[in-house]
């Protein structure tokens, strides 16, 4: 062990794992948690080593010794400071000269992109109009996502009055939050499940991803959006069947413009058997829709997918914020879709090229706005929900959002971070120490659904209190009152060009 | 009556049930020194066990209803309590293992350690004790230690039929 | 209704248990020929070793008999039994009225015609009494008046499991011992050839002199001490101690005229009656279903002997229980080798299936027998015993390991090897 460590090729490790020996008990609880070879115990010695190079930071190890004798430290200070060539920099160049591969990451990018949630805020009541305290009144955060009419008949036989016009079908939500497209197979079934129990405790919906539906949750499915995308994995008329709604996916935030890319280690028995390809093969998907080169290819497959599930669901369909977003939303909506998913640059991934991840897209906010504008202004908003994705942190970002014109959010990273993830951008080696990411069956048993289910239950809990205390603040009492009412927000510190592209006044602007 | 179930689907083989339990049976309940300075060392009365990678279950004593334990033990020492546990009384426990023999969950473990000082007939310095050593739910918690210990709530403290 | 239990150990404290569970008011006596209360007859090796003081050697506490509502008879010798009539006719013949009796007499030490076994420093060792006598001969200072006492030199004759005891106790006290066995091995019936080589090396590296393929025809000495003894190859060894140690038998002599069926014990049902209702047997002395074999043979070990008091107990005073059978198994430990075996340890004939895993280097040794695929047997030396239980388990149900059979030998052998079905029905359900 220590031979191979005696010639270095320069990787430059990034954590260094201290372990106070005299409280050390020698329990190798650390060992056997991390899944990275990192801590390993030497009995001739009893003592417990780490090869530092190999830990990642997940903070596994230290969250489980029980006598709270491990530091990890971040190392690359110590690299003489150079704001151009910092320790990042240094570190990936290496990594590709040793390798000669494209860098891979996972998770939401960490680059610092400015996050325009930080430089906007909220309104409140002053005198002229009340508040309203949300644990003395009702507060609604029921949201339909669906096409909505343009105008609404109504009937009345021996005098009762009904609605004439026929609904298109909507998604009932109990919370303006739904769990991000996450894939069996980038995640484990143990989280899949928990993600289910959580949606259907809560009253939302969560996504599969475009890894299929495991056939023991089906009982989940109308709490379940299922997704069709390129590579049609786990597409069937069953998963069509079970599922509340269809989600078409042209792409994601952390990779706009690629397909997803499961390697073969990952695919096991039953990922296989959940995506109808064979066991240990790599699971591409294209990056386009081979079917779909045009927006009336999509209004086909919309079309298809509404004609299979008997024009019972809605159809939504998600793509990556890009430049050209609310342009792209304009034709989705033509097209027939119920509900436009939007991903932004800090969305979260798997598995996505670090460059791509970091640097291809637009921030959520920016595309948000410019979608919710376009859609009204083309008059066709009420035609489709808007459903914003990547980089959702807690609650007051989600009140942003809806007041920015979202009705809906979709969040991945908050969840995961629920269940103990420590956003350390592993994913993509399916070794994931604290059982999400992987599907190796000794990592996955880390998470247990019921528990996994409970923490993400409880975030959306305390998510939706906050939600309804900051509506309460600004006098309102049901979430419909906030959607696209930019009015109750203000940006701070923004650019003219930056305040003009979200439609919002700066702070210190009255009405 | 209650006593801890196993759920093996979401055991990690963390082994913090077997830690728990060991600091709750040493002398000064703090786990560093019943590892680091206890002698005789406690012993944990719960065993994982692992089929590496991919299984591992937590066994310890189910406190049988018909206990092959207490009518092997040849002293008495094995025995139940009224509330329905059984437990090793040390002061009669020889170590003569027929407990080990006999118990089909293995959830006995040998505890052996040497002692100074006297057998009861003047010889035999450096005395080797010997008991056996198995789990009495905790009596001085509400929650044994390894069920509140365990970090995936794999085991559950109940009664079930 | 009055229950008489004659024999005061493992069976008999197990029946009166029972009993006092059903019937709290109606008397109970137990007459025992042995002065004390009930105490763990395997723990008078330990007692001459000087491992347990005289208060450890109790099987119940001082109040048992009082709390219970138990009447004793001790210190009296049952010389027959009277079933039309139903009594009990003691030495000094008393009769007592019952009107169910449980035989729980259990075991009387083999001794063989051996010329001179009447000296007087000659014993057997199954009875605290036993333990007593031979302690004050180690303890007395030599070079007395008399001449006698503090013995140096031992013979024992028989390495079978309590031979193996007497040669243990004194041992630890200090007394050179020379034990003589008929058979090729130590501990022949409860070990295999292999097994009985790692005990009987390291009795020999304790200093202890092992003798086997032979025996002691005659035991020499000056007037009524014992000196000496003869083995059948003419060699001759000094002592100034001896113990028989070759085996019991049940305990049945009283009987005779009474009209209880025996045969090598006393023949008992499935609920330890015997042919004579409102009679029952348990313990060493009765002849009990060996579910290995099918045959019924008394098998004198404690679990069993307590097993069948209980059962016993329970069907007097009106319960319903059914004895479902026993294995011969046995946990003995020659200091630093741990042993325990269990069932069939020498298959003999067809059908069977032997896994072995022999590390006699390091005193580990391990078999597993099988037969139609299930275990019947099993022999554990060293630390290989820790999980022994569980093998247990696996005889009692004679649940089959297909399944699982290459795993059998492994030193972590446990739950996690059974079939996930079986393992969750063991550890997940109320047992
Ligand atoms: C030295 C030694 C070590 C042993 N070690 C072990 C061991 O490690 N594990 C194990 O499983 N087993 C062991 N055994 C065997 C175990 O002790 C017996 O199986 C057990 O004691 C049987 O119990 P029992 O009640 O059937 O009879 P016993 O214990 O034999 O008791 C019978 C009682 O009845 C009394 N009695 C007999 N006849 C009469 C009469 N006519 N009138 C009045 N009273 C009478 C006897 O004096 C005795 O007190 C050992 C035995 C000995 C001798
Ligand atoms: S978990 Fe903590 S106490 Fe246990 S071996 Fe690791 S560092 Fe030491
Ligand atoms: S030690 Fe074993 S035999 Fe005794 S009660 Fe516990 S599980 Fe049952
Ligand atoms: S080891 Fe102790 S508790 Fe177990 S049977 Fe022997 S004396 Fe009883
Ligand atoms: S209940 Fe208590 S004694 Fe039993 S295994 Fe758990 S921690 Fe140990
Ligand atoms: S603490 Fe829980 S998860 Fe860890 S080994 Fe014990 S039972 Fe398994």
């Amino acid at each position: 062990m220590f031979f191979t460590m005696l010639y270095k090729t320069p990787t430059y490790y990034e954590f260094k794992v201290d372990r106070d020996d005299a409280r050390c008990i020698r329990c190798q609880v650390c060992v056997r948690q991390c899944s990275y070879g990192s801590t390993f115990y030497d009995a001739e010695e009893d003592r417990i080593y780490n090869i530092d190079a190999n830990c990642v930071g997940c903070h596994r190890c230290d969250t489980f010794c029980p006598t709270d004798c491990i530091t990890i430290r971040r190392v690359g200070e110590n690299f003489k400071e150079n704001a151009n060539w910092n320790a990042w920099a240094i570190r990936n160049l290496n990594k590709q000269a040793n390798t000669g591969g494209i860098l891979l990451t996972g998770m939401g990018s960490d680059r610092p992109h400015r996050i325009y949630w930080d430089n906007i805020v909220v309104d409140a009541s002053q005198v002229t109009n009340p508040s309203i305290d949300p644990l003395r009144e009702p507060m609604e955060l029921k949201t339909y996502l669906g096409r909505k009419p343009d105008s609404i008949e109504i009937e009345e036989r021996e005098g009762k009055v009904s609605l004439k016009t026929r609904l298109a079908p909507q998604l009932e939500l109990n919370v303006p939050i739904m769990f991000s497209a996450m894939s069996y197979g980038a995640i484990n079934y143990n989280v899949c499940e928990a993600l289910a129990m959580a949606a259907e405790n809560m009253g939302t919906y969560c996504n599969t991803g475009e890894g299929g539906l495991h056939k023991n949750l089906y009982k989940y499915g109308k709490n379940t959006i299922v997704q069709v995308a390129s590579g049609r994995f786990g597409v069937h008329l069953d998963y069509l069947g079970v599922s509340a709604a269809v989600e078409i996916k042209i792409g994601q935030g952390a990779k706009p413009g690629i397909g997803g890319h499961l390697p073969g280690e990952k695919v096991t028995e039953e990922v296989s058997k959940t995506r109808m390809i064979p066991a240990g093969s790599d699971a591409l998907s294209p990056a386009p829709h081979h079917d779909i080169y045009s927006i009336e290819d999509l209004r086909q497959l919309i079309y298809a997918l509404k004609e299979a599930t008997n024009y019972e669901k809605p159809v939504s369909v998600k793509i990556a914020a890009v430049h050209n977003a609310a342009a792209i939303a304009s034709g989705i909506v033509r097209a027939g879709a119920d509900i436009v998913a939007i991903d932004g640059i800090r969305g979260s991934t798997g598995a996505a090229p670090l460059m791509i991840r970091d640097n291809v897209g637009i921030p959520a906010e920016l595309a948000l706005a410019q979608v919710d504008e376009r859609l009204r202004n083309e008059g066709i908003r009420n035609w489709a929900s808007v459903v914003i994705a990547g980089g959702i942190r807690n609650a007051s970002d989600i009140v942003k959002a809806i007041a920015l014109g979202a009705d809906a959010v979709y969040i991945a990273t908050p969840a995961l971070v629920s269940i103990g993830c420590t956003v350390c951008q592993k994913c993509y080696l399916g070794k994931c120490a604290w059982g999400i990411a992987t599907n190796d069956p000794y990592l996955a048993r880390r998470q247990n659904p019921e528990i996994a289910a409970e923490r993400m239950s409880n975030l959306l809990t305390a998510w939706s209190r906050e939600i309804k205390e900051m509506l309460g603040g600004m006098g309102l009492n049901a979430i419909e009152s906030l959607r696209g009412n930019r009015e109750r927000l203000r940006g701070v510190g923004l650019s003219d060009r930056e305040l003009k592209i979200l439609g919002l006044k700066h702070a210190g602007e009255g009405m | 009556m209650k006593i801890v179930y196993p759920k093996e689907e979401v055991c990690m083989a963390c082994r913090l049930c077997e830690v728990a339990c060991i600091t709750e049976h040493s002398r000064s309940k703090d786990t560093i020194k019943a590892y680091k300075k206890e002698k005789p060392a406690p012993l944990s009365r719960t065993l994982v066990e692992e089929i590496f990678p991919g299984l591992s279950v937590s066994v310890n004593c189910r406190h049988c209803s018909d206990a092959p334990c207490i009518e092997a033990c040849i002293t008495g020492a094995m025995h139940r309590k009224p509330d329905g546990r059984v437990v090793v009384n040390e002061y009669k426990c020889v170590g003569c293992w027929m407990c080990v023999m006999a118990c089909p969950f293995g959830a006995i473990k040998r505890n052996q350690y040497k002692i100074e000082g006297q057998g009861a007939r003047g010889k035999g310095q450096g005395l080797k004790i010997k008991l056996s050593s198995k789990c009495d739910l905790c009596p001085d918690r509400s929650i044994p230690a390894c069920v509140e210990a365990c970090p995936n709530r794999v085991m559950a403290y109940e009664e079930r039929n | 209704m009055k229950y008489l239990i004659i024999g005061n150990s493992a069976a008999a404290i197990g029946a009166a248990e029972a009993i006092r569970k059903n019937d709290k008011g109606n008397p109970v006596i137990i007459i025992s020929d042995e002065p004390h209360r009930v105490y763990s007859r395997p723990l008078i090796s330990y007692l001459l070793a000087g491992l347990v003081t005289e208060d450890r050697m109790y099987y119940r506490d001082e109040n048992f008999y009082k709390d219970n509502n138990i009447e004793t008879i001790f210190d009296k010798r049952v010389t027959g039994v009277d079933v039309k009539k139903r009594q009990a006719l003691l030495e000094d013949k008393k009769r007592i009225d019952y009107d169910r009796l449980l035989i729980a007499t259990g075991g009387t030490p083999f001794v063989p015609p051996i010329k001179g076994k009447e000296r007087k420093n000659v014993y057997t060792f199954t009875k605290w009494k036993d333990a007593e006598n031979i302690i004050k001969l180690t303890t007395t200072p030599p070079f007395t008046k008399e001449g006698r006492g503090g013995i140096k030199k031992a013979v024992v004759i028989g390495a079978g499991m309590i031979g193996i005891k007497a040669v243990e106790g004194l041992h630890a006290v200090g007394v050179d011992v020379t034990v003589v066995e008929l058979a090729s091995e130590v501990l022949s019936r409860a070990l295999d050839k292999d097994a009985s080589r790692i005990v009987q090396r390291r009795m020999e590296d304790a200093g202890i002199e092992v003798i086997t393929s032979n025996e002691v025809i005659e035991i020499t000495g000056r007037g009524d001490l014992a000196s000496g003894v003869v083995l059948r190859d003419k060699k001759k060894i000094k002592c100034d101690l001896v113990i028989i140690a070759i085996g019991v038998i049940p305990n049945t002599g009283f009987l005779k005229e009474s009209g209880i069926k025996i045969n090598r014990g006393i023949v008992v049902d499935e609920k330890m009656e015997t042919n004579i209702k409102g009679v029952y047997a348990a313990g060493d002395v009765a002849e009990a279903l060996n579910i290995i074999t099918g045959e019924k043979m008394p098998i004198p070990i404690w679990p069993l002997a307590q097993r069948q008091g209980a059962i016993a107990g329970d069907n007097m005073s009106g319960g319903d229980s059914v004895y479902k059978g026993g294995f011969p198994m046995n946990s003995i430990e020659f200091p630093g080798v741990p042993t325990i075996s269990m069932g069939i340890t020498d298959p003999r004939g067809e059908g069977y299936e032997s896994f072995i895993k022999n590390d006699s280097a390091n005193g580990n040794y391990k078999r597993i027998i099988l037969k139609d695929n299930k275990i019947v047997g099993a022999i554990l030396v060293g630390d290989d015993i820790d999980r022994a239980g569980i093998l247990t388990g696996l005889i009692k149900e004679q649940t089959p390991v297909t399944a699982f059979k290459d795993k059998l030998l492994d030193r972590n052998f446990g739950f996690v090897h059974l079939p996930k079905d079986l393992r969750k029905e063991k550890l997940e359900k109320m047992v």
